[in-house]
Order: C-alpha cells, then structure tokens, then sequence
C-alpha cells in the first residue's frame, strides 16, 4: 500500500516536471540557434557551431540515457549493452551516409564505399543494398536494433533470465558485436568504422544551418520521446512495469505474462536508443566499433545513476551533466578524468542510491516537513 | 732412409687422416711407454682436431706392426715427436695455412661472385678452425678495417658494439663505422655457408650441436654429406643421432637408389617419420617420373604421414585448448569465490589480475640479475598485493552495499576505472615486458610435428594447482568452513557466532589473492598493460556463469571446455569468429538453463 502511495505521489511528481524540461529544452535550442544565426561571432551572445554540435551530442546521450532508464529505473532490468543498439542505429544511419558520398570518395567509385574497394571487393554486400534511400535507412534504424532486442529479450525473459546475469549476458552481447564489427570481412569498414560523410538528404554536413537542423531533430525528438515515455509510463501499462520491477513473481501470479511486458518495454528502449545513435552519427561524423565496447554501456548507467532512475529526466540531467564534466575533464587534465568517473560510480552508489533527483525530492521534503512544523508551532 | 721412411709415412698419414677416428683402439697394441707418449700427444692435440698430423702418424706407424721392439720404440718415438713437431707449428698459426690468409684478405674485394669462389676454396681446404669466419659471415658481423685491411668481427649485444679478432677473439678498440667495412654475404653464400657449418659441425663432440647439423643437413641431401654421414654413422654413439643419421641415409636411399625394391622399402621405412624432409621426399617421389610401384608406395606412406600430422594437429589444438582454458580457469577461479560464493559482482577483478602481473613486473626491476627466482618470489608478494587490495574495497564500499548486486557491480566498475588509471599514472600507459626466466621458455619436443610449449605446460600445471589449493582451503580449512557457512546462510551463520563481516574480508582478500596470482601466470602469456584485466573480466564472467554459481568444480569444467571449444573452432573460423560464437553459445545456454552447468541445488540458493 505505502508502495502505492508512493508511486503515486512519484508519478504526478515527475509529470509536473516533464512539461516545464521540455519548454527549457525548447528555449534552450532556440536560444542557441539564435545565438548562432543573429548574432556577429564577436558578441557575446553568439554561440559557435562548435557548440551547437556539442549539444546536439548531449542531446543524443540524454536520448540514450532515458532508454537505459525506462528499463532500468521502471522494470528493473540492468542491461549493460545499450551501448549496442546505440552503435547498431548509428552504423544503419552511417551506412546511408556512407552511399551518399557517391564518387567523391579516396578511389571515386560510385557503388561502392572506400574501405570495400581498399579490400577489393566487387560488389555491395546485399546487407548494404537499399541503404542510399533514406526512408529505407530510417526503417532499418530501428528494425534492426528492435529486431535484436526482441530476439535476446524474448529469449532471455521467457526463460527468467534476470538480475545480475541478464546484466552479463547484455555485456556479452555488445562485446561479441564489439568483436565481430572490428572483423573487416563484417563489411562496415573494420577498425576504422564509417566515416568521411558528405551530406544528409542532400545538405552539406559541414554546413552550419544542417548541424543547427540536427539540433532541433534532436531536441525536437528527445522531447518527443520523453513525452511519450511518459505516457506509457503513467498508463496502465506502466502500472504493470512498475509491478514487475517490485515484485516480478507477484505480477505473474496476479495473471500477467510479465515476459511480454518486459520484452515490449525492452523494444521500445533499444528502439530509442537505436534513434539516438543515428542522431548522433551525423553531427559527430564517425561511427567506429568503439561504440561497443562494455564501457561505453555501463557508462551511460552511470549518467542514469547520477542523474537518478525512475524519474526520466533525471537520467537526461545526469547524462547533461556527466558529459559535460567529461567535456571540461578531458581538455583541462585528461588524466584526472577516469579517476573523476570512478569516484562518480563509487560515491553515488554509497551515498546517492537515488541520484541527484532523489537528492532533491529529499531536501524539498526535508522542507516542507520544517514549514509544516514551523506553521504548526506557529498556530499553536 | 730414415728421412724416406717419414716422408712415406707422411704420405700415407694423409690417406689415413680420414680414419683417424679409429686412433683410440689403435695404441692398445702397442707398448706402454709408446702408448703414454701417444696418450699425452693426443691428449694435447685432440681437442682441436686440426691437428690429426701425429695422430695419424701414430696410426700409420701401428699399422706397420713392427716385430722388433726396438725399431718399434725408435720409429714411435721418432714420429711421435715429428708430429708434436708439426703440431706445434700449427699451434703458432692456428689461422690457416698462407694461402688461405690471402684467399681470406681477398674477401675484401667485396666481390660476391669472387667471394663464392674464395670460400668454396677456403672450405675445400680447411677444417672446423675456419668455423668462426663461416658464423661471422653469416650472421653478418664480419667487416675489415679499411686502411689495414685486417679482418675483424663487430658483434652488437644489446646496444653496444664489440670488435673483436676474427680467429682469436682478442678485444680491439672501438671503431667509428667510417673507419670499417661489412663483408657482403648474398642469400647463395648464405646457403653454402649454412650448409658448410652444419657439415664440420657433424662431427662436433657436443650431440646436440651433431642433431642440429643434421637437421639442417636434411634440407638438402648432396651425395657428398651422404657419404659424410654413412662414415660418421659407423661411430656415432649416441642414440637420438643416429637414428637421424639412419633417416638421412633412408631418403637417400628412397631418393637415389637404381632398384625400385630398395626404393619402396626405404620408402616403407620412411612412414612412420614426421620430419617435413621426409614429406618433401615422398612428395617428390610421387610424381610420374618415377617407378609405379615407387610412386604407389610414396602415395601410401604420404597419406599416412598426412593422417597423423591431421592426428597430431588435432592433440596440438586441443593442448592450445587446454592452455587457454588453464588461463581462464586462473583468470575467473578467484571470481567464482567473491562472484560465486558471496555474490559480489566484482567488475574490478580483472584489476586485481592486472596488479598481480604489475607486482611481476616491480620484483623483476628490483631483482635484475635474479629473474629465475622472480616468479617465485612473484607469487606470494602477488597475493598479498592484490589480497589486501581486496580486502580494502571490500571493507571500504562493498559491505555498505549487501544485498545490492546492481549497485555494487556499478561501485567496483567505479574502482577498476580508478585502478586502471592509478596503473597508467604511475607506471605509464604502455604495455610493459615482463622478462620469462630460462626454465619457462622454449618447448618440449615429442616429434617433428607436435611440440609444447613449455610456459603454456607449467601454467596449466599451476592453474590445477592454484584449483586444487583453493579447493583444499575451501573444503578442509575452518576458514573455508566459515564461507560455506556465510555464503549458504548468512543469518544462520551469525547466529552461531560466526564473525560475518571478518569472514566477508577474508574471503573476498582470498579471491583477490588468487587473481593476483593468476596475474603472474598471465604476465609471463601476454603483454602487462592498463587493460590486462579488462581483457578478462567477460571472459571469467561468463565461464563462471556457465559452470554454475558458486559451484568450483563447475568452474572448472567450464574453463576447459569453453578453452577447447573455441581452439578447435579456431581453425575453422578464424580467431574473432570463434570466440563470437563461443558468447552466442553461452548466451543462447543461459536462457537454455539459468543456473549454469552445474547449479547449486536447495532452498538456501533461492
């Protein structure tokens, strides 16, 4: 019953926050592209491309950090290899800039990529066959990475895989893909990944206005996603997640096939995260088998840990704030920045379970209680 | 008549020097004085065998079977003391006889046509004293001084450069490289010279040095070290060369024999040998050229020698298999105590394997010119190293976290990064070389085509051993009693006076520990870098996870078979590849059964 209560108190007092994040989120985007667009580089107000494709980065980990959080922070499913649908939409969205250079690649070949004509090879391989509409590279986007979280979670919850060990088995999965995308014969260029892209549905990626266009896609999507996250979530059938994550065994015996609630919420995730990673290849401009690697996965937990779980935008604030002290961290002294991220682990873990979300909601309590106390000694 | 009488014996010596092997059993008949005198002549001169003169002075004068001892004693005497004689003018000029110092001051030239020609009339003259030219020319560390024109050897050990002599090694003062200059060697001189070598090296004292020689001599069989060898086989004495001797005369023989029945029956001898000469021999031998049943017989003994080389690979990959499932069995067996039996995620384990292969490195600098005792010295220091960082994490984050295993997977994740960082500052961020001792390196030979290697054999023998130390401490000792104890029921455990908390410490220092160990053992596999651990985390990970949870003997079992499955898929599929689908596998076999190979069974687990 307190549970209950909880949760409802939780609820309306996360969905008074969604609206007032997204209307910053908006002012936020504007104000830069403002700054970008009107105002003279030697004004103060002016904010430079530099900036704008850093935030769009930002924006893109934030998506990717409240993909982690709808599984983790609502149903309790630790998955280290987000990472994984991540990189696997960036390289569907890679691979459509990839045949958008056309000839004006190193060898000039029109059909075919650089890297394949660097290995010899004689024609496309059908996987990458399509991939220059972008309509199709957009459907892939998210069949791909959706396709995958449905077989592993389907097979993974159907047999109650849970806990510690689904967290193992996600890590090897992104690290068997890790191991196979770093294989040249895979055919989406090896160590060295895609890169060198030209343009987006015609628009030079150079330009300013295409990277400020990518800003807004982001900011416009993550809002559109955390909208609809939250709606879900609040429904009946966030109900039901939230019942999982309390207490799985006691769901199924009240009659729900919790293995199916968990592999939908577990689509819909890496679907999104699968979004972010093609946002994010166009305004970095490389996608490399890197973006595998088990670090970059318990990485972007650590963003939600921080920012706190089971909030939503906890997760974007923490993956905000994170990215931006790594920023700083690793142009002011490099060395020190893995020693930040690990203390960042350790001390949140001990004393923040709830993250700086939790921390809040605990001061904000902490006073209420006082006012409460102090009108009551008051009227007394 | 006297001086007549030598000059014949001289003569004849010369005929005799090739049998001049046989000298020891000649002296037995004659006299005791002569003998001594014999004796103590041979005993100067024998080791160097450029000096057969008086031994085979000796033998001619044997043969002649004086009746009268008198005459005997005198005519001993005398060419005993001639050969002294001439022994003790080639002891003042060990070199080379006059024409060969010029033909070696025409080395000079520079010329690589002439210097064939040079060498080849050096080699047609000389014995095992010109060995050090061949060698220094070889390696190419022969070069002459320009204005004086003397030749010299420059040797480079490490990063300093010696000059020597080329005969007698004495020292000579350092050159500048403008003042000297390299003798050219081309890839045929090359040959003749390797072929030279192993030639005079046949009849070295030393049987390995004789095995070696033959080895190489087997490349290419000229008729020449044929006849050299079937000499030398009549008194060779020690078993292993003789039998290659045998080999060497066999191919010969399967080669050039006139009667197709002595050529299929040496190539029936062949069959059962692996050397790769003996396969090349076959493969040439089966063609058309030769005799049908010559051809039918080689085709034979080729399939043959093909099924056991296939037979031996296999026992080669599944001891690669093996290896790599002793390494992951020490990289995850300390895992399978703080992961298995208290549930800890520990994701800073791979760490602790890397600070164990780092404390390698540290006694290695600290004990230079000891490095045969260091890994001795290693495996303790390691421990306690890695133990009582075990032990610090532990009392420090891990036991505010109980009960909490997400959390505490994401804290000790926290703490490899600060380690792996902590490594990289202070020992830099390259990979470090930890030096093998002696007794780790080069491999045991059971035949021409299977060898192990012996680090990859001691390992596996430590790995069983570390297993099985660890098994005994668990299941015999009160504080293996005490885990059981808190890893069955914790409540329970306290209950009965148990000091849970030092018990937490204790076992997960002792995980630790047993992962620093395996940090030596893997130091002396692969490279000692920052991100040693992580290379293993997944790994031990999942071979925990597949034994079963808190199940040693399911460790175990899991290591060796996911080794040996991915070294006999290797081949097939290639390295990455293999070991992509040895993790589909175990992902797949998890769903398939959750609990791993072998589960723990009762209610406690739940």
């Amino acid at each position: 019953m307190s549970k209950l209560t909880e949760y409802f108190s939780n609820r309306f007092a996360v969905q008074s926050s969604v609206l007032p994040f997204v209307v910053l989120l908006f002012v936020v985007t504007i104000a830069c592209v403002m700054g970008n667009l009107v105002f003279d580089p030697s004004s103060i107000f002016y904010v430079s491309t530099y900036t704008i494709t850093l935030l769009g980065k930002y924006l893109c980990y934030a998506m990717l950090a409240l993909a982690v959080d709808i599984i983790w922070g609502y149903c309790g499913i630790l998955s280290l290899g987000h990472g994984a649908f991540f990189a696997l939409g960036g390289y569907a969205m890679g691979m459509y800039l990839m045949r958008q250079i056309g000839d004006r690649g190193v060898y000039g070949n029109p059909e075919l990529p650089d890297f394949m004509v660097f290995l010899d090879w004689q024609q496309l391989p059908w996987y990458w066959q399509g991939m220059d509409q972008f309509w199709f590279a957009m459907i892939m986007v998210a069949l791909v990475p959706g396709l995958l979280a449905f077989v592993f979670g389907w097979l993974a919850f159907r047999s109650r895989v849970t806990g510690v060990y689904l967290s193992i088995i996600t890590q090897a999965m992104t690290y068997a893909l890790l191991l196979a995308f770093f294989r040249n014969e895979m055919g989406f260029g090896g160590n060295n990944g895609l890169t060198d892209f030209k343009d987006i549905l015609g628009f030079s990626l150079q330009a300013d206005s295409t990277r400020i266009a990518l800003l807004v896609v982001t900011a416009v999507t993550l809002a559109a996603v955390l909208i609809i996250s939250q709606l879900i979530l609040s429904s009946r059938l966030g109900k039901v997640i939230i019942a999982i994550r309390d207490s799985e065994a006691r769901t199924r015996f009240l009659g729900y096939r919790t293995d199916h609630f968990k592999v939908c919420l577990f689509v819909y995730s890496a679907v999104i995260a699968a979004i972010a990673g093609a946002l994010y290849v166009p305004q970095v401009g490389i996608i490399n088998p890197g973006e595998f690697s088990p670090l970059n996965s318990i990485e972007i937990v650590v963003w939600v840990a921080i920012g706190g779980r089971g909030t939503l935008i906890g997760a974007i604030i923490g993956a905000l704030l994170v990215n931006y002290a790594k920023t700083r961290f690793t142009a002011i002294m490099p060395e020190v920045w893995l020693f930040a991220l690990g203390g960042l682990f350790v001390l949140v873990t001990l004393f923040l379970p709830k993250g700086l979300t939790g921390l809040v909601s605990q001061l904000k309590q902490k006073l209420r209680l006082n006012n409460t106390y102090k009108a009551e000694t008051q009227s007394r | 008549m006297l001086l007549a009488l030598i000059v014949t014996l001289y003569t004849i010596s010369a005929i005799a020097m090739c049998t001049a092997s046989l000298v020891p059993t000649v002296y037995s008949f004659s006299d005791g004085q002569v003998a001594a005198l014999l004796r103590q002549a041979l005993q100067k001169y024998l080791p160097d065998p450029t000096c057969l003169y008086p031994t085979s002075t000796a033998f001619t004068l044997c043969l002649f079977d004086f009746r009268e001892h008198t005459l005997k004693h005198f005519f001993a005497i005398c060419c005993a003391v001639l050969g002294l004689f001439a022994c003790e003018l080639q002891a003042q000029q060990p070199a080379a006889s006059s024409a060969t110092t010029e033909q070696l001051q025409q080395l000079t030239d520079n010329k690589l046509k002439q210097s064939m020609l040079l060498l080849q009339s050096i080699a047609s003259r000389e014995g095992t004293n010109m060995l050090p030219l061949y060698q220094a020319l070889l390696r190419g560390q022969l070069y002459y001084i320009k204005h004086s024109m003397q030749i010299i050897t420059v040797r480079k050990i490490g990063s300093i450069k010696h000059y020597n002599a080329l005969f007698d090694d004495t020292a000579i003062a350092a050159l500048p490289s403008n003042k000297i200059k390299k003798i050219r060697v081309n890839n045929k001189i090359r040959g003749f010279l390797r072929q030279h070598i192993a030639k005079l090296n046949l009849s070295a004292k030393d049987p390995e040095v004789r095995l070696a020689a033959l080895q190489s001599l087997l490349i290419k069989l000229t008729p020449d070290t044929i006849a050299n060898i079937a000499q030398l086989r009549l008194s060779e004495k020690n078993h292993q060369v003789q039998q290659l001797m045998d080999l060497a005369l066999t191919i010969d023989r399967a080669l050039n024999n006139r009667l197709a029945i002595e050529q299929v029956s040496a190539i029936k001898k062949l069959q059962g040998s692996l050397e790769p000469q003996v396969r090349n021999t076959l493969t040439s031998l089966n063609s058309t050229k030769s005799h049908p049943s010559v051809q039918k017989a080689a085709q034979q003994a080729l399939l043959k020698i093909e099924q056991s080389t296939e037979f031996y690979g296999y026992l080669e990959q599944l001891f690669f298999g093996l290896s790599l499932g002793s390494v992951l069995l020490l990289a995850a067996i300390g895992l399978a105590i703080t992961f298995g039996m208290m549930g800890v995620i520990n994701m800073a384990h791979g760490e602790m394997i890397m600070i164990g292969a780092y404390t390698t490195y540290v006694v290695q600098l600290l004990m230079p010119n000891l490095i045969e005792y260091s890994l001795w010295v290693a495996i303790p220091l390691a421990f306690v190293a890695s133990g009582s960082v075990g032990i610090l994490i532990e009392r420090c984050v891990i036991r505010f976290l109980h009960g909490r295993p997400l959390e505490t997977l994401l804290a000790t994740f926290g703490i490899s990064l600060i380690l792996q960082q902590l490594v990289r500052s202070i020992f830099s961020p390259l990979n470090r070389q930890v030096a093998s001792p002696a007794w780790m390196s080069g491999s045991w030979e059971i035949n021409p085509v299977f060898s192990l290697t012996l680090n990859r054999l001691y390992i596996l023998a430590f790995a069983l051993l570390v297993f099985f130390a660890l098994l005994f401490i668990l299941k015999k000792t009160s504080l293996g009693l005490n885990v059981r104890a808190v890893s069955q029921n914790r409540d329970m455990a306290k209950a009965m006076g148990i000091r849970t908390g030092w018990v937490d410490a204790m076992t997960f220092g002792l995980g630790s520990g047993i992962a620093g160990i395996a940090g030596v053992a893997l130091s002396q596999l692969t490279n000692v870098g920052p991100n040693l651990g992580q290379a293993y985390i997944i790994d031990s990970f999942m071979v925990v996870v597949f034994g079963g949870v808190g199940n040693l003997f399911g460790t175990l079992v899991a290591a060796f078979s996911l080794g040996i499955a991915n070294k006999l898929l290797e081949p097939s599929t290639g390295a990455v590849l293999a070991s992509i689908f040895v993790l589909v596998f175990i992902i797949l076999f998890i769903q398939k059964r959750p609990k791993g190979l072998f589960p723990q069974k009762g209610r406690a687990v739940e």
